[in-house]
């Protein structure tokens, strides 16, 4: 293996390629749990998006469709997570884990017909450029718009929470139910709307697999993405910069592992494979030590459930 | 004209009688499912629900699934009444199985009594190892349990995958992934020639008996309940809240191993990837379904393991493909989330009279 500057140009655009999934869906679950709602159903979530998006690549031979379906179709799944939880006061850890379960089942039921059909070509932005430019070009250009939204979309988290009014809301619900209320916000409704918005990028973080990283429909092929993207709010301790970082960082053990196993490397192939696993594992640790320290972002409410006497 | 108000207490009738509410709304929820495929739904549903359980075979199935079932139901009830969300019994099932596994196959060729106890032993205890990990790192790392037990389920299916593709393939086994046949030694007494429902069962039962004996008649039982209820009540009683988590997670996880064990000594008698269709997620539902409660579980469990059998009827007789039975498990739990609601509000439909429409 040349280890020469081109090379790595092309790894670190390969980093960043399989971060987008991670990106996209812990940003949307991280606006979620800002406004103190736990959802574990991220998983459920991604892989309805990635086979509603994919069934509707094949149908309407449309990828903008397709990419806005998937969107739609994590929205119209959170739903039943945001009736359940704020509507009718569930437990936001096992109606997470009951739409990560029903997703799974329900993806590989409709995705019955769509297995082994080839996914169709997903345009790239500045081919041209990729070329041209040695080291840079790999890295900046050739990438469809999807990886260019998620590369922003934690800045853009990050100014929507911090310099937006909207965004003070959604801090404060999420930090203190009771008072915002007695503010006249309606913390129903503003949980709601966090609830369906981080369905859409989970949805979306799922189409991006289905349709532009792999791409086919394979059953399960989140593979535990959805996990993962929940580790790295805890890891980003709530803060969209830091969700960048964390997921440039899996994507890497990801790459990594994968390059290992391309040379042969000799360890075995399952243990390369588990590094990503394992490493959310050591993470967690590392970042969860420091009580104070990960208290500092947590949303003071986060999971308990808000209920508003009429 | 509706009206909701909060109840002061929670009647314990309706405690029991939602679940019956919610199964009753997932079969309705999957007749319309079934139809929106196409299928009369009717008639769907009847190979769903009954035919699989028409004869003495169907029966054994129903139990043989259940046992598992159960086993990490209850195992993990132990967790979710503490609050201690262990979501990886999967995992432990699947680090029970390996290390009860090994055993059997170092005593691949031999034969004699004490074979299965150490096997079956092994089992328990590689699942309890196993659930300690997140456990240890709850208590002095403050990491979170739900997410360690989660990643550690990916990690033991890879263990287990690179063991019988690698080093404990079967020599004889061109190639397969899956090690040598247990000896008979090693191997759950079937109950019955022709039925596959084996002595695992006897372990399952044994776990209910003793977890209703250690939640409802024991100090421990009394500490896990109160510190379900109330953490800060728990604190201020002088429970060991650390030792609690500990003991709950190697109760949860032993249950999980036997359930592993259990599979591999009983129908299956060899290691191969796929030993468990997630029972140790599935088990989650059970345990929830049965509101914690041992005797509750084992009806759930029986409950849940037809949506397994019914799955496959449903594959083979109507081409309904078989990840049904996963949507029936995440509408049920749905459905008694759901249904809860009931429990913590009373819903009066008032009849509108006409001064009262005036105002």
């Amino acid at each position: 293996m040349s280890l020469d500057i081109s090379f790595i140009g092309i790894l670190i655009g390969s980093i960043m390629a399989s971060s987008v999934p991670l990106i996209l869906a812990a940003s949307g679950e991280l606006i979620t749990e800002r406004s103190g709602v736990l959802n574990l159903g991220v998983e459920g979530m991604m892989i309805i998006g990635a086979i509603s998006g994919f069934a509707l690549m094949v149908i309407t031979d449309n990828l903008l469709i397709a990419i806005v379906g998937s969107m739609l179709s994590g929205v119209i799944i959170s739903l039943i997570f945001g009736f359940l939880t704020q509507s009718l006061l569930t437990n936001h850890v096992a109606t997470g884990l009951a739409l990560t379960i029903f997703g799974i089942g329900l993806s590989a039921m409709l995705g019955k017909n769509f297995v082994g059909i080839p996914g169709k070509e997903f345009p790239i932005l500045f081919s041209s450029l990729r070329e041209s430019i040695p080291f840079f070009g790999p890295i900046l250009f050739g990438h469809s718009i999807v990886l260019y939204f998620a590369f922003a979309l934690p800045f853009l988290t990050n100014y929507f929470l911090k310099k937006t009014k909207l965004g003070l809301v959604v801090r404060a619900v999420g930090d203190s139910p009771v008072s915002a209320s007695n503010q006249g916000i309606n913390v129903i409704l503003v949980r709601y709307c966090c609830i369906l918005y981080g369905g859409a990028m989970c949805g979306l973080a799922g189409a991006y697999l289905s349709l532009i990283y792999t791409p086919q429909w394979i059953e399960n092929m989140t593979a535990g993405r959805g996990w993962i993207a929940l580790a790295l709010v805890v890891f980003a301790t709530w803060s969209p910069i830091k969700v960048l970082i964390g997921a440039l960082i899996f994507g890497g053990i990801t790459i990594l592992q994968l390059h290992m196993q391309a040379i042969g490397f000799r360890i075995p192939v399952q243990f390369l494979s588990a590094l990503p696993y394992l490493m959310t594992i050591i993470v967690l640790v590392v970042i969860s030590r420091d009580s104070r320290k990960i208290k500092l972002n947590t949303p003071t409410s986060l999971g308990r459930i808000f209920y508003k006497e009429k | 004209m509706i009206k909701i108000e909060k109840r002061n207490d929670v009647p314990m009738v309706l405690y029991f009688f939602t679940p019956f509410i919610a199964i009753i709304l997932t079969i309705l929820g999957g007749g319309i499912i079934f139809y929106i495929l196409g299928f009369n739904p009717i008639e769907a549903l009847k190979f769903y629900f009954i035919t699989p359980i028409s004869n003495l075979y169907g029966l054994s199935e129903l139990l043989l699934k259940a046992t598992p079932l159960c086993l990490i139901a209850i195992g993990l009830s132990f967790c979710f009444k503490s609050n201690n969300w262990n979501i990886g019994a999967e995992g432990q099932l699947t680090f029970g199985a390996i290390v009860g596994g090994g055993v059997a196959l170092l005593f691949y060729n031999q034969e004699g009594f004490y074979i299965l106890p150490l096997v079956i032993l092994a089992g328990a205890v590689g699942g309890m190892i196993f659930a300690l990990i997140p456990a240890i790192l709850k208590t002095y790392f403050n990491t979170n349990e739900i997410l360690v037990s989660l990643m550690l389920v990916y990690v033991s299916k890879l263990l287990l995958d690179y063991l019988v593709v690698g080093p404990w393939s079967n020599p004889e086994g061109f190639n397969f992934p899956e090690t040598r046949q247990f000896s008979d030694s090693s191997r759950m007494p079937l109950l019955f020639d022709g039925l596959r429902i084996h002595a695992g069962i006897f372990l399952a039962l044994a776990a209910v008996m003793l977890s209703w004996f250690i939640l409802y008649k024991t100090y421990l039982g009394f500490q896990i309940k109160v510190s379900g209820l109330s953490l800060k009540t728990a604190k201020y009683a002088g429970f060991k809240g650390k030792t609690m988590i500990l003991v709950v997670f190697m109760i949860s996880g032993a249950c999980a191993g036997l359930a592993g064990v259990g599979e591999i000594t009983g129908p299956i008698g060899q290691l191969h990837r796929m030993i468990s269709p997630d029972y140790g997620f599935t088990a989650i539902i059970v345990a929830f379904l049965g509101r914690l409660n041992p005797f509750g579980i084992i009806f759930a469990s029986l409950v849940v393991a037809l949506t397994y059998l019914g799955a496959e009827t449903a594959q083979i007789f109507l081409q309904i493909p078989k990840y049904t039975g996963q949507v029936f498990q995440g509408m049920i739990l749905f459905f008694l989330l759901a249904s809860d609601y009931l429990l913590f509000f009373k819903v009066k439909i008032l009849s509108l009279k006409k001064n009262e429409l005036r105002h």
